[in-house]
């Protein structure tokens, strides 16, 4: 196998970064992928404590990086999936304590006995987000329905063209339905013609969320979960599945328009 | 989209408000630099034809993700000079 590295990064903090990294990087370890996934927030590390496996970190990233353990003895296997670890960021460091290089020559050792690299980005379009990008086979973009993370995502997506990334794929996150319906919030489809990109997936606003990193659980893991079940699909639309979008709407006009719009049916 | 008060929706206003933002964010350009490119553009298209100055329309339009700037000049002259 060789694995395909995908970035998580978004602009704007808060928008749910380390939850898709953490529930992509579940859901396709419970499909049976071998998956690692990477915290890039130097100094503000937090994959860990979604993922609850802080009690287990005993080397970071940045001990691989300055030779002082094994890149093998800094991944964390996770509690429920043997095929599932985590490379934990440095809590004591800052950005500079990694170059880009370091993240292309980790990721390159990662390849050859991984399906998916997961790389959580930190905010920001600075040090630690050039570092996240630079082994990146595909970045995908966070953002909320809100004027401020529609913002930054848009500056994100203009710096991944501007480094020749490719065109980064939408997570359009904790979107409200009701809200939607109510013309209070702006509509996925209004997110997606103002930035320009293709969609990958719609995750509905859900308190699951919140009681899954409380018990750092990712909220796949629970099979009633409508956040769930959209991390789910994204999971699979990343295997090269074709999943048809939940209608969040409750009626289908809108998203029969979207899934047009995105070229599924 | 309008309520009973005649206020447009939330949804709306951003949407709005975004589509100005990101085009002045995505091309570095300021609202105030816009205005002196268009001053600019017309005094030297004013070099060489004859315009009606308040007619003219120039803008930033989004087509996905480039950026287009959009000029729409009425020549004075030239409907008056091939009818007579």
């Amino acid at each position: 196998m060789t694995a395909q590295v995908i970035t998580i990064t978004s602009g704007k903090g808060g928008v749910g970064k380390t939850t898709a990294v953490a529930n992509l990087a579940t859901a396709l370890a419970a499909d049976g992928k071998k998956v690692v996934c990477i915290d890039g927030d130097i100094g503000l590390r937090n994959l860990d404590v979604i993922l609850g496996l802080e009690n287990r970190i005993v080397y970071d990233i940045v001990d691989v990086i300055e030779g002082r353990c094994k890149l093998k003895q800094a991944m964390i296997r996770d509690k429920h999936y043997p095929d599932l670890y985590l490379i934990p960021a440095a809590q004591t460091r800052d950005k500079n304590a990694v170059s880009p290089s370091d993240m292309v020559r980790i990721c390159r050792d990662l390849r050859p006995d991984t399906d998916f690299v997961i790389i959580d980005s930190p905010a920001g379009i600075e040090r630690g987000f050039r570092n996240s990008i630079a082994a990146a086979d595909r970045v995908l973009v966070v953002t909320n329905p809100e004027v401020s993370a529609v913002r930054d995502a848009d500056r994100v997506v203009g710096i991944l063209e501007a480094e020749e990334k490719g065109s980064p794929s939408l997570i359009l996150n904790r979107l409200n339905p009701a809200l939607v319906r109510n013309n209070d919030m702006l509509s996925a489809e209004d997110v997606l013609d103002l930035l320009g990109i293709q969609l990958i997936g719609v995750v509905p606003e859900d308190e699951a969320v919140i009681i899954g990193s409380n018990r750092g659980a990712p909220v796949v893991t629970d099979p009633r979960s409508r956040a769930g079940q959209a991390f789910r699909n994204i999971a699979r639309r990343l295997q090269g599945q074709d999943v048809p979008f939940m209608d969040l709407e409750g009626q289908s006009s809108f998203w029969s328009a979207i899934q047009r719009l995105t070229g599924r049916k | 989209m309008f309520n009973l008060f005649g206020k447009k929706r939330s949804a709306e206003s951003a949407k709005d408000r975004l589509q100005l933002v990101l085009v002045h964010d995505r091309t570095d350009l300021t609202p105030a630099q816009l205005e002196a490119l268009k001053n600019d553009l017309l005094a030297a298209i004013s070099n060489y034809i004859d315009i009606d100055p308040d007619a003219v329309q120039i803008g930033l339009e989004r087509d996905g993700r480039s950026q287009r700037l959009v000029a729409d000049i009425p020549l004075r002259g030239l409907s008056r000079r091939r009818t007579g």
